[in-house]
């Protein structure tokens, strides 16, 4: 449940500093001798977002925009398709020119890694970074997102076992592509089999390797999965389910191979060879600092519908945040932690309304896109609890989509090449509007909502 | 340098300079043009870099494919037959580009 809290505004983070803290602050190099309006650490999708926002609102403090890679802040999803392929430039995934933060009064701190926080009980503090600078704020932010989770076995360590979360490991995984023939993705999630299919269409002989009965675990319906695992195998990709790695093995060879993969040995013994191993198992949210200041975790920073943690006065979005569902009609009490783009938009501009004063919730519905191959998923809604669902398959076309329903309304959908299907559910639902089970039958026509929306009478 | 002229709603213009092979929503989102938000980053998953090109741009423009097309019919504002999804519009040398953001993208 979300605590209730009277937050404090920035009208009262006054200029008051606490005694110890102006001492912190007195001791501090150069570069910290001002305190920050608002400190948003990690520099990603929701924090960039979170800066944008506020200045929109009319937010006037200065803002300090701190990520721990040495990049400006980028877009993450072209990291697995068209950055791989080489079909689009680094440049253009830089989600803001140096000008419009140096114009909007916000600091870009690259390469710093917040190590410790101290907090005070009015939302300011001093923020600690490994390299010893200091960050004093009035008020913060975690956006710091998730964290790759390791594959833990024997050759775990070796080069060319990579992993794909942020730019580097993209790089990384680049640099190696050009010598490398046989591929092993462990894991058939969206990263997994995005990198597959970029991999494979480079002209790589790639296996997946899931260790689940099907491919893409909870995020879609049990049809969605069997047609992206056709779809898949028809496209060439050795897809295994139910199977996982044993260990990685080295090469035999000389100096040359010396402490790089060679191959995957498989629980029933076989050995794939693989001069590449990119392993997509899922993400592990970061709550090392919110941990450390004490806030409320579980499963993710716990926040209540205003984006505030349980100090009150700390807000947290995004990947690494655990809050209410924000979906019309869940139950009371469910939560929910989101990984996608929509959900850091959505959640950094309730966090940007709380910083301001202003209490709005979370407006809109999440929604998720994967690009595989010439495979085009777009899920609207949440699928969880449905009691019937509608598939429409229009064969000659190749679109596919499947629509989730709970006690006769539709609650989600799973579309594949299929733009006017996933844009009439997730219109339905954000104006609540249902679309009979009866009236979505047809994959010839527009699933058709109660309303008749407009979709339709455009389409004539 | 192209440039791009990006009017809002209310009539207010932003004059964008941009470089040739970039996307006209690429130039806009660099440069915090508030019209536009593009969810999806340019992979033609969201509508919400809907724009109107003016009618003389227009017919400079290379004609959209079916999924822009698609796409198209779940603009926030209805789409027009000036509407353009300004991701899958690119910038020329030659391009000097007039267009209008609707009144919202979600």
């Amino acid at each position: 449940m979300g605590t209730s809290v009277a937050a404090p505004t920035e009208q009262t983070a006054t200029e008051h500093v606490p005694a110890a803290q102006a001492a912190a602050v007195a001791a501090a190099p150069a570069d910290s001798s001002t305190r920050t309006g608002l400190l948003i650490i990690g520099a990603s999708q929701s924090g960039v977002q979170l800066a944008v926002s506020l200045r929109a609102l009319g937010f006037d403090e200065h803002i300090t925009l701190l990520g721990d890679e040495d990049h400006r802040p980028y877009q993450r999803p072209a990291l697995s398709k068209e950055f791989l392929q080489g079909t689009v430039e680094s440049e253009s995934l830089i989600f803001r020119s140096n000008e419009y933060w140096a114009e909007h009064n916000v600091d870009l701190v690259k390469g710093e890694y917040i190590v410790r926080i101290d907090k005070e009980a009015d939302g300011s503090g001093v923020a600690h970074s490994s390299s010893g600078r200091q960050f004093p704020f009035k008020r913060l932010a975690l956006t710091v997102g998730a964290r790759a989770r390791k594959l833990e076995i024997e050759g775990g360590g070796l080069g060319g076992v990579l992993y794909l979360r942020n730019a580097d490991d993209a790089l990384a995984l680049k640099a190696r592509v050009g010598d490398a023939q046989d591929v092993v993705v462990i894991g058939g999630g969206f990263i997994g089999l995005e990198a597959a299919s970029s991999l494979q269409k480079m002209g790589k002989n790639v296996t997946v390797l899931e260790f689940g009965p099907r491919l893409v675990g909870r995020a879609v319906g049990e049809e969605t999965a069997e047609y992206f695992l056709q779809a898949h195998r028809a496209r060439g990709l050795d897809i295994r389910l139910s199977t996982s790695a044993k260990r990685f093995t080295a090469g035999a060879g000389g100096a040359d191979d010396g402490g790089a993969v060679a191959g995957v040995e498989l629980q029933d013994g076989t050995v794939l060879p693989a001069q590449i191993v990119l392993v997509g198992i899922g993400v592990i949210p970061n709550t090392q600092l919110a941990e450390q200041l004490g806030l409320a975790v579980d499963n993710g920073i716990v926040v209540d519908r205003f984006a505030l943690a349980s100090d009150g006065s700390t807000v947290a979005i995004g990947d690494c945040a655990n809050m209410p569902n924000p979906v019309p009609g869940s139950q009371p009490g469910e939560r929910i932690r989101l990984e996608s783009v929509n959900n850091a938009i959505e959640h950094a501009k309730v966090a940007a309304y709380s910083l301001t004063g202003r209490r709005e919730e979370y407006a809109g519905i999440p929604w998720f896109w994967s690009n595989q191959a010439d495979l085009k998923l777009q899920i609207a809604g949440l699928c969880n609890g449905y009691d019937q669902t509608v598939l429409r398959r229009d064969g000659e076309r190749g679109k596919f989509s499947v629509l989730y329903y709970r006690l006769g309304r539709v609650i989600a959908a799973d579309c594949v090449n299929a733009p006017l299907d996933f844009m009439a559910v997730k219109n339905a639902l954000a104006k609540g509007h249902n679309i009979p089970a009866g009236a979505a039958a047809d994959p010839a026509t527009p699933p058709q909502d109660d309303h008749h929306g407009q979709l339709t009478a455009l389409r004539q | 340098m192209p440039t791009v002229h990006f009017t809002d709603a209310e009539g207010a213009v932003r004059d964008v300079q941009g470089n040739p092979g970039d996307s006209v929503m690429e130039t806009a989102v660099r440069n915090g043009v508030p019209g536009i938000v593009a969810e999806c980053g340019g992979s033609l998953s969201c509508a919400t870099c809907h724009v109107f090109v003016r009618q003389d741009c227009l017919s400079k423009l290379p004609p959209m494919e079916d999924m822009e097309d698609e796409m198209l019919y779940g603009t926030a504002v209805d789409r027009e037959g000036n509407s353009r999804l300004s991701c899958q519009v690119r910038l020329t040398d030659e391009l000097e580009l007039f267009v209008t953001t609707p009144e919202t993208q979600v």
